[in-house]
């Protein structure tokens, strides 16, 4: 409960700030609008308002400024008007029966998910593989940790056109499976890096004492390499899965796709359409929320069934 | 247990010598270390940080390996002696598995040794007796408290049956009181199952009331300093500590340790 209120105050300075801070950044837009409604504002030439800065601008204007607060391409819209425009492309398009009209955030929400969690599968599974040749063999844990440290330094925007490119030469169609792998090159490296952790988080006593019961190496990793790295890899998965979503909206969007959150966003820049962009923002916002929440709730009844949960 | 049988030698080491190699130059962690431990013995090993008593425990575990000497355990080496399982080891944390059960924390040597599931079971039973946690079996470790910890930690040293049980400080990080109640019940334990066991400490009180043979070990090289065979019956009540002859072989430690150990350094 008391963390709830920490959130929820947190939650309430950002509305805050942000209703603040809608007056300037859209004082230009709302000026210039009032003018063309034949309304008087200073300085009266557009070009003049260009070197005079906004504060000055919200100063000689004030009565101006509420025009800001319900611009139809506002710069910063309103977390209200974000809510509408939000409500506009789920919520509504449900009750209108065509939830999967391409004008439907759930749509594309849904086709991003989709690679995203292919993504975040293949991520996963080459994540924990690496990880257990990490541990096991020096010579991998020599040569391959450096490159998949390396291999996120590498700017995913400008890899995403390549495996685009590369993924048609070999015939694969469509845009499905390249993004897939973009979503899990991002996905990969936090849960290779906690599960090497994991793995290696047992004491060197208790190897001890299952090398003094003779054990085998395939006991050890079962009986426990294995379950001590459960608690470990929950929190790696709930950071892959959220790069692994923005690997997929970062797929989206520099390669001409045209469904998906991430080409939202390009299209609503392309069209001047920034009430749309944060809609799809938000949607994403919100559906990384979710899957995190999914794995937070896996997480806890996983480790109770272990006996590990308090 | 007839006579012969109790002076039937179970470990031998002749000799002995670790060093290991690091970076500030060679440790001897063992030097010149010979001691024969018979069937059914009660050994501790006592002496500062740094004597070695805990490597020579390793080394009869094969957890290390000397660099000279000759050492047998059962009459083989003792690669081949923990191959066959001949002992249980108890370390100095109880290392239970969290994610286990107590019953299935003792059950982890006997599944990895191939057990049916019936004798698993039986065996779980038995061990969970002699270490007095009946009805705990259920309980996960961290619902116990440390000296129940550490005796399910014995129990699943016990659960295979080895005829050695070497423990690593035990109960050193446990409170005294819980320290006195666990050395009694392992006496206990001693009487009933007649396994030869090597014991490290680094308290007097604990190795004189609980050992038929005391050996005595100081640092730089770690070495053997005294051996003592007690002269205490078998049969240890916990007030026995205050008898001249428990003051007299606990005096005699304790000069051990003292010729042994210069306490300037």
């Amino acid at each position: 409960m008391k963390q709830f209120f920490a959130v929820l105050t947190v939650l309430l300075a950002i509305v805050v700030l942000w209703y603040v801070a809608v007056g300037p950044m859209n004082i230009r837009t709302s000026l210039d609008q009032a003018e063309r409604a034949g309304e008087a504002v200073t300085p009266e030439a557009s070009r003049d308002r260009q070197q005079v800065s906004v504060w000055i601008l919200m100063a000689q204007n004030s009565g101006h400024i509420i025009r800001g607060y319900d611009l139809d391409r506002p710069r910063l819209p309103t977390p209200v008007q974000v809510g509408e425009e939000l409500w506009k492309t789920t919520g509504e398009m449900v009750i209108k029966g065509r939830p999967m009209s391409k004008r439907s955030l759930i749509y594309h929400g849904w086709i991003t998910l989709q690679s995203t969690l292919w993504g975040f599968v293949l991520g996963t599974a080459v994540g924990i593989l690496g990880a257990v040749a990490i541990v096991y063999s020096r010579v991998v844990d020599m040569s391959l940790m450096p490159w998949a440290i390396i291999s996120q330094t590498v700017p995913i925007v400008a890899l995403a056109p390549m495996i685009i490119v590369l993924s048609s030469q070999l015939g694969i169609e469509g845009r499905g499976v390249p993004k897939a792998i973009i979503s899990a090159y991002l996905c990969y490296f936090p849960v290779l890096v906690g599960m090497v952790k994991g793995l290696r988080s047992p004491a060197v006593s208790q190897l001890d004492l299952l090398k003094t019961y003779n054990a085998t190496g395939l006991q050890a990793f079962l009986k426990l390499r294995l379950p001590s790295s459960v608690p470990y890899l929950f929190t790696s998965l709930k950071v892959g899965i959220a790069a692994a979503l923005v690997g997929t909206i970062v797929g989206e969007l520099p390669t001409g796709a045209i469904s998906g959150l991430g080409a939202r966003i390009l299209i609503g820049d392309q069209f001047g359409t920034p009430l749309a962009i944060w809609a799809a923002l938000f949607a994403a916002a919100i559906l990384a929320g979710v899957l995190v929440t999914l794995l937070d709730i896996v997480q806890r009844l996983t480790l109770k069934r272990m006996g590990m949960g308090t | 247990m007839n006579t012969e049988s109790t002076t039937q030698p179970v470990i031998e080491a002749r000799q002995l010598d670790l060093t290991f190699q690091t970076n500030d130059g060679p440790i001897h962690a063992l030097k010149d270390v010979s001691l024969t431990i018979n069937k059914g013995d009660f050994v501790s090993f006592i002496g500062p940080s740094g004597c070695g008593k805990t490597t020579f425990l390793r080394c009869i575990a094969a957890l290390e390996t000397p660099t000279g000497g000759t050492l047998t355990v059962n009459g083989m080496t003792p690669d081949e002696a923990r191959r066959k399982r001949a002992y249980g080891y108890v370390f100095q944390a109880a290392g239970l598995y969290p994610w286990r059960t107590i019953s299935k924390n003792i059950k982890l040597p006997l599944e990895i040794m191939g057990y049916s599931a019936a004798e698993q079971d039986e065996r779980v039973n038995k061990v969970l007796e002699l270490v007095d946690l009946d009805g705990f079996g259920g309980k996960y470790p961290w619902q116990l408290s440390g000296g129940m910890q550490q005796r399910a930690s014995i129990a699943r040293a016990l659960a295979f049956d080895a005829d050695i049980l070497l423990m690593d400080e035990p109960f050193g990080a446990l409170d005294e009181i819980v320290r006195d109640h666990l050395n009694e019940q392992l006496l206990a334990l001693w009487a009933r199952t007649e396994k030869t066991i090597g014991f490290v400490t680094h308290s007097i009180p604990e190795a004189v009331y609980l050992s038929t043979k005391i050996v005595v070990m100081s640092p730089r090289p770690g070495r053997i300093t005294d051996v003592i065979d007690s002269p205490l019956p078998k049969e240890r009540p916990l007030d026995i500590r205050d008898t001249p002859e428990f003051i007299e072989v606990a005096h005699r430690v304790r000069d051990g340790l003292r010729a042994g150990h210069s306490y300037d350094d």
